[in-house]
C-alpha cells in the first residue's frame, strides 16, 4: 500500500492547479485509510515510536533528490504512508525547517538566529542542541511544490481532530474541488460536526457543481462574499449555458449589493477610527481652549510625550508589551499633566486674557519640546510594538474583518470621553471649572481658588493629551513630529463641534473621520484633507460657533 | 495727497532716512571697495540683505494686520508663497530652451510627468507684466475670497488665526502634489535670468537688493499713509471694540477686508522679490511654521509701529542665519524661547523699549496690553 | 508737494452736511415700533411678546430686574440680535430686521453701553472724530482731512462733555464716569434720531449725574432717547414716561408716580427688594 505508485509527476510540473486529480485520488485512498489513521493519530502522543524509522528515512531520503518532479512523487508518497509524522513532515518541508545535517541524519530547526540553530530529530522529535548552519543543508523546494504541499496538507487536515486545521483546509479547498474530490467530499460533509467547515464545504462542492453545471448548486453560494465564489460566479456568468449564466449573474448582483454595504460598513469603521484619534487628539484642547479659553500650541507636543511614554515603558519592560501598554495609561496621563502644569505656570499664567500671546508662547513652547525629544532621544522614529491581545482582526465575514487595535483605540477614546463628562458633571473639580468659567470674579469671591482651578482644567487637558499620544502609539511611529501632524487637525475638530461644547468636539471629531474616509477613495489622501480643511473653512464663514454653538449675551464676549 | 501724509512724520522720515543710507552705504561697500578690503561686501551678502528686506516687506505687511487691525494671520506665508510662485513661473518660462530635457515651452518637471502641454494656468507667465501682475492679483484675489467669507461672517480672534492657519496648511498639501502643476515637493528653481539679465551675476544681485529696498519703503510708505488716515484709526477702533465700531456706522467688514487685502498684495510682492534671490519657491514656504515665524518677528520687533517690524525680521533672520551656521540643532530651542520671552516680557517689541526716549510722539496707536484681544467666549 | 496736495482738495460737501441716506418717516406716528417680538436663548425666553412704541422726541425710561431682557432689546434693535419673532420698524419706513449695524447706526440710531465702550487706544478728540456723522465709506475715510468746520464741531461737543482739557490724551486713562461722558459725547456727534443709552449714569458721581440729567433732557425733543436705568433717583429725575420689563415682555407703562404705584411692579421689585440698589 504504502508504495503505490500515482501520477505524481503531472503535480510536480508548474500548474498547481493540476494537481487536484491526484489529491482527489489521495483523498479516495484516505477515506478507506481513514478508521487505521484516526487510530494512528490518537496514539502519536504515547507512541511516536509505531512505524518503522527505516520506513520513515526512506520517505525523507527520498525527498533529498535533485529534481522537482521526483521530489513531487516523494512528498507523494509521504501523504500516501499512514505515518502520524506525515502532516509535521510536510509543514516543516514548507516552511523550510527541514534539513539535512552532514552526517545524513534529518533535522527540524526550531529556531534559525544567528551562526549555530537548535534543531530536533525529524523522527523522534528529540532536541539535538544546537548545529551550526554550515552544517545543514535544506531540501529546496519550488513554488509548484510550495502549492503541492499547502494543498495535500489541506487534505490531509481535514481529517485532523484540530477544529482550526480543518477550517483553515476548508478554506483552502474553496475553488479548488475537482470530480475525483467532490465524491468523497460529500461524506466528509456529512460527518463534519462543525458548521462554518461545513458551510465551507458545502461552497467547495457547489463551485464545483457549478462548473459542471449544476444550476441547482447556485442556491448554496448565494450571499456568499467570498472572492473565490465570486470568481467561480463570474466565469460561470460568462459561461455557454445561457440560464446558467443568468442566474449566477443575478447571484453576482446580490453579492455585489452586499459587498457594498459591507465596503460601506468599513468605511465606516475606518472613519470612526481616524475620528476617535482625533477626538482623542482634540478633547484635551477642547478642554483648555473651551473652558479655559486658552490656546495651547503645545498640545500636540503633549500627545508626543504621551507616545513617547509608553514607548520608553516597553524599554524598561521588554518582553513584556500588554503590561507596558496599561502601565503608560496612567504614565502618559501622570506625564503629560505634568508638562501641563509647567506649561500654565511657566507660561500661560502670565498671559490671562490675551489669547492671542497665549498662542504664540505656547507655540515656542511646542518648538522647544520638539527640539528636546530630537536632542535627547532622537530625530528618527520609534516603534512601539502592539501586545498580541491588540493585534489581529475580528472577522465579520468574508468580505468584512476588523483590525483589532483601531477597535481598541476606538473604545479607549469613547472611555476617555464618558469619564471625562462624569468629571465636569459629577465632580466638585467640574463643578468649580464650570464656575471659575462663567464668572472668575463671583467664583473667587465664593471661596474657590480660581488659580488652582486653572491649574488643575490645564492638568486633566493636558493628561488627556497623553493618553491620547499612549492610544496613537499603537496606531502610528512614534517620533517628533507626531505632535505637529494632528494640532492643525485638532483645533478644526474644536472649533468644528463649537468651543466648549465637548459633546460637539465628540460629533465633530467623528464625523470629520468618516468625511475624511469616503473622500479618500476618489479624491486620494492628500486631496481628502484638503477638501475637508475647506469644508470647514467653509463651514466656520456659515456657523462661526460651531455645530453646537453656546448661545445667549455670554456667549458674544 | 493722503499717500505723502506720513512725510511729516519724524518716525517715517527717520525710517526711509536709515532706509536710504543704508541701502547707499552697502552699494558703496559692494562697488566702490576692492575685495581685499576688510569692509568690502560680497555679492552672497548683498544677497542675503536682500532676502532680509524682503522679509521685512513680509513684516510690515503682517504687522498691518496685527498691529492695526488685531487680526493675528497665521497665514500670510500663503501670500508670500503665492507671490513667489508667481514670480518663480515667470522665471521658469524665462528658462526657455535651457532646461535639462531642452523643452522650448515646457518646464523640466512637466516634461518629467510626461505632460505635453502647459497646463492653461500657466499661459501669460511668459510676459514679464502678466507676471507682475499675478504677483499683487494672485495673493490679493485669494485675500479677497477669504476675508470676504471670513469678516462676512464675523470671524474674529483666534478662530481666525485657526482657519488661517488652516488655510496655508490647505495650501501648502496641494502645492505639495505634482498634479497641481507647480512642480510639487521640488517646487520651481534653477532660474537664469530676469527681464533678460543673468540672476546669477553680482550686478543682477546688487540691482534686486536696492529694488526690494525701494519695495520696502513704499510698501512702509503705504502702510504709514494707511495707519495715520482716518481709516488706520478706524482699524484700531475695530481692534480695540469691534461692536462698538459697528454701531458707530462703520461697516467694519469692509475695512478689514481692504487693509487683509492690501496686506496680502504686499507680502505677495514681498514673496516675489525674495524668490529671484534665493533662486527656489517650494511649498515649505506655506508651512505653518513659517507663517508663525513671521508673527515672531513682529512680536519680537514690536506690534503697531510698522518700522518695529522691519527691525524685528531683520534681527530674527540675522540670528537664524548665525545660529544655523554654527549649531543648526540649537536654532529651534532659540526661537522656541524668543516665542516664550517675548510674549511674557517683551510684550511690545524692541520697539517698547526705544519707545521711553520719544514718549512724546503724537502717535498714541500703540496698543495696550490687553485692549487689543478679545476674551474668548467660553 | 502742495500740488499733490491741491489736487486731492476737490469741490466736496464736507461730509457731516450731507443728507442721511433716507429720512425716517415719523408722518404717520412712533418712531420706534416693536410689536410681538420674541427671542429666546437655548430654550429660554430673553423676550417675550414684547410690544413697545417710542413717539418722535419723547424721552423714555426703561426699568426691571435683572435679566428682563433690557438689554437684549437694545440688542435687537441694534441689529445685534436677531428676533426669532416679530417686527421691529423704525418709523414706517425701515425694517430694522432687514438691516445690519451699521445701516441701522447710519439711519441715524445710536447706542451707548452697558459697559462704557470707548476707543482706549485712540485719543478722546480722536474718538469723536470717528464718531462724527460722515461718509463711512473706505475710500473717503481713507483720504478724509480734518476741516475746520468738523474741528468746530467736535470742539463744541468736547465743551459740552466737559472733557476740553483731556482732548489729546488716550481715552484709556479716562475714569469711569469720563468714559460714560464721552460715550455720550460720540453719540452727540452722530446726530442719532434715536438715542439708547444704557445705565448711562452707572459709576458716576452725583454732581456728574445732575449734569447727565440735564443733557438727557436737553436731548429729548430734538431727538428721542430710550435710557435704560437701575438707579430710581435718576429715572424720577428725567422721566415722563416709563416702561417696566419684567421677563422679557411689559408689566407697566406710564408716568413714574403710576408705574411705583401698581401692585404688580412692586411685587416684582419689592419681592427682589435688592435689585433697587
Amino acid at each position: 500500500m504504502r508504495n503505490f505508485p500515482l501520477p505524481w509527476p503531472c503535480a510536480a510540473r508548474a500548474r498547481p492547479a493540476s494537481a487536484w486529480p491526484a489529491l482527489a485520488w489521495m483523498l479516495l485512498l484516505m477515506l478507506l485509510l481513514m478508521p487505521t489513521l484516526a487510530h494512528a493519530q490518537d496514539q502519536t502522543q504515547n507512541q511516536p515510536q509505531d512505524q518503522s524509522d527505516d520506513a520513515a528515512i526512506e520517505l525523507l531520503e527520498a525527498l533529498d533528490v535533485s529534481s522537482y518532479a521526483d521530489k513531487g512523487a516523494a512528498i507523494e508518497a509521504i501523504v500516501t504512508s499512514d505515518d502520524s509524522r506525515a502532516r509535521e513532515w510536510l509543514q516543516e518541508l514548507l516552511d523550510g525547517r527541514l534539513q539535512r545535517t552532514d552526517d545524513g541524519r534529518f533535522v527540524v530547526v526550531l529556531e534559525n538566529r544567528g551562526r549555530d540553530w537548535p534543531v530536533a530529530d525529524a523522527l523522534t522529535g528529540e532536541a539535538l542542541g544546537e548545529i551550526s548552519r554550515r552544517n545543514l543543508e535544506r531540501i529546496g523546494i519550488n513554488n509548484a511544490l510550495r502549492n503541492q504541499l499547502r494543498s495535500a496538507i489541506a487534505v490531509v487536515d481535514l481529517y485532523s481532530p484540530d477544529l482550526e486545521r480543518r477550517r483553515a483546509s476548508a478554506e483552502r479547498l474553496l475553488g479548488e474541488v475537482d470530480a475525483d474530490l467532490a465524491e468523497p467530499l460529500v461524506s466528509v460533509i456529512e460527518g463534519e460536526e462543525d458548521d462554518q467547515v461545513r458551510e465551507r464545504l458545502v461552497q467547495a462542492l457547489a463551485i464545483h457543481r457549478i462548473e459542471l453545471g449544476e444550476l441547482d448548486a447556485l442556491s448554496q453560494l448565494e450571499g456568499s462574499l467570498h472572492p473565490r465564489v465570486r470568481v467561480a460566479l463570474n466565469r460561470a456568468a460568462s459561461g455557454d449555458d445561457p440560464v446558467l449564466a443568468d442566474a449566477a449573474r443575478s447571484a453576482l448582483a446580490g453579492i455585489e449589493q452586499q459587498l457594498k454595504i459591507n465596503r460601506g460598513l468599513e468605511t465606516l469603521y475606518f472613519g470612526l477610527s481616524l475620528g476617535s484619534v482625533l477626538v482623542l487628539a482634540a478633547i484635551g484642547l477642547a478642554i483648555t481652549f473651551g473652558v479655559m479659553g486658552v490656546i495651547n500650541m503645545a498640545h500636540g507636543e503633549l500627545i508626543m510625550l504621551g507616545a513617547y511614554t509608553t514607548w520608553a515603558m516597553q524599554q524598561l519592560l521588554p518582553g513584556q508589551p500588554g503590561l507596558a501598554l496599561i502601565l503608560s495609561i496612567p504614565a502618559g496621563f501622570l506625564v503629560a499633566a505634568l508638562a501641563g502644569i509647567a506649561i500654565e505656570r511657566g507660561v500661560i499664567q502670565f498671559l490671562k486674557g490675551r489669547p492671542l500671546e497665549t498662542l504664540l508662547a505656547t507655540f515656542g513652547v511646542s518648538l522647544i519640546l520638539q527640539q528636546l525629544v530630537r536632542t535627547v532621544i532622537s530625530p528618527l522614529n520609534r516603534t512601539v510594538v502592539s501586545p498580541e491581545w491588540m493585534s489581529g482582526s475580528l472577522h465579520i465575514n468574508d468580505a468584512l474583518s476588523l483590525t483589532l487595535n483601531r477597535m481598541f483605540v476606538l473604545g479607549f477614546a469613547l472611555v476617555v470621553f464618558a469619564g471625562l463628562m462624569l468629571i465636569m458633571r459629577r465632580t466638585r473639580l467640574g463643578l468649580e471649572v464650570r464656575a471659575v468659567t462663567q464668572n472668575r470674579a463671583m467664583a473667587r469671591s465664593m471661596g474657590i481658588r480660581a488659580t488652582r482651578v486653572d491649574i488643575m482644567t490645564f492638568a486633566l487637558g493636558s493628561g488627556v493629551a497623553g493618553l491620547a499620544g499612549v492610544a496613537l502609539s499603537q496606531l502610528t511611529n512614534v517620533g517628533p513630529n507626531l505632535g505637529q501632524n494632528y494640532i492643525i487637525d485638532s483645533f478644526m475638530v474644536v472649533v468644528f463641534g463649537g468651543v466648549g461644547n465637548l459633546w460637539g468636539t465628540l460629533v465633530a471629531g467623528l464625523s470629520l473621520g468618516v468625511i475624511n474616509q469616503v473622500l479618500e477613495p476618489w479624491a486620494g489622501a492628500v486631496l481628502a484633507k484638503i477638501i475637508v480643511l475647506v469644508f470647514i473653512i467653509l463651514f466656520i464663514q456659515k456657523r462661526p460657533r460651531g455645530l453646537f454653538p453656546q448661545k445667549g449675551r455670554a456667549a458674544e464676549g | 495727497m493722503w499717500l505723502t501724509r506720513p512725510f511729516s512724520e519724524r518716525s517715517t522720515q527717520l525710517f526711509l532716512g536709515v532706509l536710504i543710507a543704508a541701502m547707499t552705504l552697502v552699494t558703496f561697500l559692494h562697488l566702490a571697495l576692492p575685495e581685499s578690503n576688510p569692509l568690502y561686501v560680497n555679492a552672497y551678502t548683498v544677497n542675503l540683505f536682500g532676502k532680509y528686506l524682503s522679509y521685512a516687506l513680509l513684516a510690515v505687511a503682517v504687522d498691518l494686520v496685527w498691529g492695526y487691525l488685531g487680526i493675528l494671520s497665521l497665514g500670510h506665508g500663503a501670500f508670500f508663497a503665492l507671490g513667489g510662485y508667481a514670480m518663480g513661473m515667470y522665471l521658469m518660462r524665462q528658462i526657455g530652451d535651457r532646461g535639462v530635457y531642452g523643452h522650448p515651452e515646457l518646464p523640466d518637471f512637466m516634461v518629467f510627468l510626461n505632460w505635453d502641454s502647459l497646463p492653461w494656468y500657466w499661459a501669460g507667465f511668459d510676459m514679464a507684466w502678466f507676471a507682475f501682475l499675478m504677483v499683487l492679483l494672485a495673493p490679493g484675489l485669494l485675500a479677497l475670497v477669504f476675508g470676504f467669507l471670513a469678516f462676512r461672517s464675523r470671524v474674529t480672534g483666534v478662530y481666525l488665526s485657526i482657519i488661517t492657519q488652516a488655510l496655508t496648511f490647505a495650501l501648502m498639501l496641494a502645492f505639495f502634489r505634482n498634479e497641481m502643476g507647480f512642480g510639487g515637493n521640488n517646487g520651481l528653481t534653477d532660474f537664469r535670468d530676469i527681464l533678460g539679465f543673468n540672476l546669477r551675476s553680482d550686478s543682477v544681485r546688487l540691482g534686486l537688493f536696492l529694488a526690494t529696498g525701494v519695495a520696502l519703503g513704499l510698501g512702509y510708505l503705504i502702510c504709514r499713509a494707511i495707519a495715520s488716515s482716518k481709516l488706520g484709526r478706524v482699524c484700531v477702533a475695530t481692534r480695540d471694540a469691534e461692536a462698538r465700531t459697528r454701531f458707530l456706522g462703520y461697516r467694519v467688514e469692509r475695512f478689514q477686508l481692504f487693509v487683509f487685502v492690501v496686506s496680502a498684495m504686499l507680502a505677495g510682492v514681498a514673496g516675489a522679490l525674495y524668490v529671484p534671490q534665493v533662486g527656489i519657491i517650494n511649498p515649505s514656504e506655506f508651512s505653518p511654521l513659517f507663517s508663525i515665524e513671521i508673527v515672531l518677528w513682529v512680536a519680537l520687533g514690536g506690534r503697531a509701529t510698522l518700522y518695529g517690524a522691519v527691525i524685528g525680521a531683520i534681527l530674527v533672520n540675522y540670528a537664524k542665519t548665525i545660529f544655523t551656521g554654527v549649531m543648526p540643532e540649537a536654532w529651534l530651542f532659540a526661537l522656541g524661547a524668543m516665542f516664550v520671552l517675548v510674549t511674557v516680557f517683551l510684550p511690545k517689541g524692541v520697539a517698547g523699549l526705544l519707545a521711553y526716549r520719544r514718549k512724546n510722539s503724537t502717535s498714541s496707536s500703540t496698543p495696550g496690553n490687553t485692549s487689543n484681544t478679545k476674551e474668548v467666549s467660553a | 508737494m502742495s500740488f499733490l496736495g491741491s489736487l486731492s482738495e476737490r469741490d466736496r460737501v464736507f461730509d457731516f452736511l450731507m443728507p442721511a441716506q433716507s429720512p425716517v418717516d415719523v408722518r404717520h406716528g412712533p418712531i420706534l415700533y416693536l410689536e410681538d417680538v420674541t427671542v429666546s436663548f437655548d430654550g429660554f425666553k430673553a423676550i417675550n411678546d414684547l410690544n413697545l412704541t417710542i413717539d418722535d422726541g419723547e424721552l423714555r425710561c426703561i426699568i426691571g430686574p435683572n435679566g428682563a431682557g433690557k438689554t437684549t432689546m437694545m440688542d435687537i434693535i441694534t441689529g445685534k440680535t436677531r428676533p426669532d419673532t416679530g417686527k421691529v420698524w423704525f418709523g414706517s419706513r425701515h425694517n430694522l430686521l432687514a438691516m445690519n449695524e451699521p445701516e441701522i447706526a447710519s439711519l441715524g440710531i445710536g447706542r451707548k453701553f452697558q459697559k462704557p465702550t470707548v476707543f482706549e487706544a485712540l485719543s478722546v478728540f480722536e474718538n469723536l472724530e470717528l464718531a462724527m456723522a460722515a461718509d463711512k465709506r473706505i475710500l473717503p475715510t481713507l483720504t478724509a482731512r480734518m476741516v475746520e468746520p468738523v474741528r468746530e464741531r467736535i470742539e463744541e461737543v468736547l465743551e459740552t462733555i466737559g472733557l476740553t482739557e483731556l482732548r489729546h490724551r488716550p481715552a484709556g486713562i479716562l475714569s469711569h464716569g469720563q468714559k460714560q461722558w464721552l460715550e455720550i459725547g460720540m453719540l452727540l456727534m452722530q446726530r442719532p434720531r434715536l438715542l439708547l443709552v444704557d445705565e448711562p449714569v452707572a459709576g458716576m458721581t452725583e454732581q456728574e449725574m445732575e449734569r447727565t440729567a440735564e443733557l438727557l433732557t436737553g436731548l429729548a425733543g430734538k431727538q428721542s432717547v430710550v435710557v435704560v436705568e437701575h438707579d430710581m433717583g435718576f429715572v424720577r429725575s428725567i422721566a415722563r414716561k416709563v416702561t417696566v420689563l419684567h421677563q422679557g415682555s411689559v408689566l407697566a407703562e406710564g408716568s413714574m408716580d403710576q408705574v411705583s404705584n401698581d401692585p404688580r411692579v412692586v411685587e416684582v421689585y419689592l419681592g427682589a427688594p435688592d435689585e433697587e440698589a
